[in-house]
């Protein structure tokens, strides 16, 4: 069989998503032979499509359907109808990631085991060894080519790094470097290098980040095995009386109602859309929703504990030239609960253009407080701060029935409140990261709140028994076993690193066991 | 900054003929411009005195004393229509009354800006404050004309990115 495929073919696998876990599962499947009908609620763009402008790049790339917020993040105030900013677009969240591609530490597997118990926080080990990941990274650095990795050189520091980089030096950190990052240093995998442009959460003109938009898809679609259907919105997913999934319910690009059939689906919707799609899916025989015999399906939502750093200098930083991510500090990365908390962040350059610094240094901040800080906006370096948050069971996606998105689905809620974990290690890292800033000379700095979620995770955890969590250590439903689910809503704990690598090397590894089974006949 | 209406009529002797100078601007039948005629707009829905003090609010909301008033006028332009002339009007009405509270024949005639943010800071949980600042946060910083008064370039890509341009220019650490 070979694409298009036909709509009542159930011998293909339906994967939900394109971006770092759908897109590199439907790549990865199809290299192997599998027929793969992948479904994209976005439409398709490429580097001469992206715009180095950041409002007029987030109206083309960005999810905008509508979402309610509740809890005590700040988020649910500044940004109530905007909880995550993530992309709507074959190539999904690929597009707009920074690209660093750090591995978890081996004790971040572990976290219940290894931090204890902690009041309110529903810990839990990942039913993975660290060992059996060390190739499916090796193997993920080497599709994304990672920088630092594999013999690939580092980035050269721009402006904004190198401020950073003397300030953490002065302050005698150790691991300070320009990062492992999914941007070419040099030419790799046809893709030429980093020109130092910026805009890299605008999607890479010159494709030297990498995004499945522009590597995983075209060439699983180049084996005639995989179909990409663009603007192809999921609405529920079907089964049988056998409880197995047998089809997928989307709304076409003219928003027509289609039926794909299925003999394996893979949802890989991203954090917020995936849960959604299981609890939209509910039935007589999956009353709570689909797969949600545990009740965890939404449940235990992490968003990385975050926060920023901007500090004014009394010369020109011009922050923006450059990788927009340009380093990375990983001292405090480690477990150390003498500082006051479990678990460890990250330090890593970000760099806004001065519309999104209006928007997001001090949202709702005015007067001359805030604008005297724009005011020397040439002269501002700044940190985003990404630490493991504790996932909790009232941090959740739900359903709600009074909104309805433009197919008349229920819109998702998202609830976070940190968790006292999060508050002092984000006060904890604040005082760090203004440290490294004054260590330089810094004459003014701003502990700058979280933005909109960038890393969604948790929504569908893995776990060993079935009673706590969604799936098993293979991403597969402990409810239905042709129903596997392929993003970040999978993992059990955050870690303190950017979730991108894992979750490829987890898809890479899914796609291994899918087609092993498939080919056993087991599923 | 261009001329947001035709220049004819718009000499600086012609102005101020036909307005009225209040505290930094030359106010008219339909129009309000600079003094000096470096920038006129033309309202149709909004009383000029109200589009005036509009832009003085919203540069009491987010002043920069090197941005000049045509930014201001353009970023709350779009509030001069038929849907948004009467919350416009109503808020600006409150503002002017806040100011006659505290003696003042109006809001713009206060002449320091600690008395006129002291009036904006008792409104700031408004829905008429909050829709004006909200929209300042776009209406304001993303016109592309703004950008070189803060230093910043904008998309580099056209010009090939700074690898050779400067990424790394910093001379002062």
């Amino acid at each position: 069989m070979t694409v298009p495929f036909d709509l009542t073919d159930d011998s293909v696998v339906v994967v939900i998503g394109t971006g770092a876990g759908g897109g590199v599962l439907a790549n990865e499947l199809a290299q192997k032979g599998v027929s793969v009908v992948a479904l994209e609620a976005g439409g398709r763009y490429l580097p001469e499509d992206y715009v180095n402008d950041e409002w007029e790049s987030f109206g083309q790339l960005a999810w905008l359907d509508a979402r309610t917020t509740s809890g005590d993040w700040r988020v649910a105030n500044d940004f109530s109808g905007l909880p995550a900013w993530i992309v709507k677009a074959v190539g999904g969240t690929t597009t707009h990631w920074a690209g660093a591609s750090i591995r978890f530490q081996d004790h971040e597997w572990k976290a219940k085991t290894n931090y204890g118990e902690v009041q309110g926080a529903n810990l839990l080990d990942w039913p993975i060894d660290p060992r059996e990941m060390d190739d499916y990274y090796t193997k993920a650095e080497n599709k994304l080519g990672v920088t630092r990795t594999g013999g690939r050189e580092g980035l050269p520091g721009c402006n904004n790094y190198l401020v950073f980089e003397k300030g953490a030096k002065a302050l005698g950190y150790k691991e300070v470097h320009t990062g492992r990052m999914a941007i070419n240093s040099g030419e790799y995998d046809d893709r030429m290098a980093c020109q130092q442009t910026g805009f890299c959460f605008q999607g890479c003109k010159w494709g030297a980040k990498w995004s499945a938009a522009y590597t995983d898809i075209p060439r699983g679609e180049a084996t005639g095995n995989l179909e990409v259907r663009e603007k192809a919105h999921v609405l529920r997913i079907e089964h049988n009386d056998e409880g197995k999934v047998t089809a997928v319910i989307y709304a076409d690009a003219d928003g027509n109602e289609q039926r794909q059939a299925a003999r394996i689906v893979c949802v890989a919707g991203n954090s917020i859309e995936s849960p959604r799609l299981l609890l939209n899916s509910a039935s007589s025989m999956f009353p709570d929703g689909l797969a949600n015999s545990s009740g965890q399906v939404g449940r235990n939502y992490m968003r990385h504990m975050t926060g920023s750093v901007y500090a004014v200098f009394d010369q020109p930083v011009k922050m923006w030239r450059g990788t927009t991510m340009a380093g990375i500090i990983q001292d405090e990365s480690r477990h150390d609960p003498s500082r006051g908390f479990v678990g460890g962040y990250e330090l890593e350059t970000l760099a806004l253009g001065l519309p999104f610094m209006a928007a997001f240094l001090d949202p709702g901040g005015w007067g001359r407080e805030f604008t005297t800080a724009l005011d020397s906006y040439e002269n501002i370096a700044g940190m985003w701060i990404v630490g493991e948050d504790m996932p909790q069971e009232t941090n959740r996606i739900t359903l709600n029935n009074d909104v309805k998105d433009q197919y008349g689905m229920p819109a998702p809620n998202v609830h976070f409140d940190d968790h006292p974990n999060d508050v002092a290690m984000r006060n904890h890292a604040y005082q760090q990261g203004m440290a490294v800033y004054d260590a330089v000379g810094a004459t003014r700095t701003f502990p700058t709140p979280p933005y909109p979620s960038t890393h969604n995770l948790g929504t569908n955890r893995m776990s060993e028994n079935p009673r706590d969590g969604v799936v098993n250590r293979w991403g597969q439903t402990h409810d239905v076993a042709n129903l596997f689910v392929s993003d970040g809503s999978q993992f059990t704990t955050g870690a303190a690193e950017n979730p991108t690598l894992t979750i490829v090397a987890l898809a890479i590894r899914q796609a291994d066991h899918i087609a092993g089974e498939m080919s056993k006949g087991t599923i | 900054m261009t001329d947001m209406i035709s220049r004819r009529g718009m000499t600086r002797r012609d102005l101020l003929a036909r307005s009225a100078v209040a505290a930094g601007f030359a106010i008219g039948a339909g129009f309000v411009a600079a003094p000096d005629a470096a920038w006129a707009m033309e309202v149709e829905h909004l009383k000029p005195e109200t589009m005036a003090t509009l832009i003085q609010m919203a540069r009491d909301i987010y002043p920069h004393d090197h941005v000049a008033d045509a930014f201001y006028a353009a970023a709350v332009k779009g509030y001069d229509s038929a849907d948004a002339a009467p919350m416009i009007e109503a808020g600006i009405a409150g503002l002017n009354a806040a100011a006659g509270g505290k003696g003042h024949a109006s809001y713009l005639a206060m002449g320091w800006e600690r008395d006129r943010v002291d009036i904006l800071r008792s409104m700031e949980s408004s829905g008429f404050f909050q829709t004006i600042r909200g929209g300042l946060v776009t209406g304001l910083y993303n016109q592309k004309a703004v950008w070189p008064l803060f230093g910043y370039e904008g998309e580099s890509f056209s010009e090939g990115g700074y690898i050779e341009r400067g990424f790394n220019d910093i001379n002062w650490l």
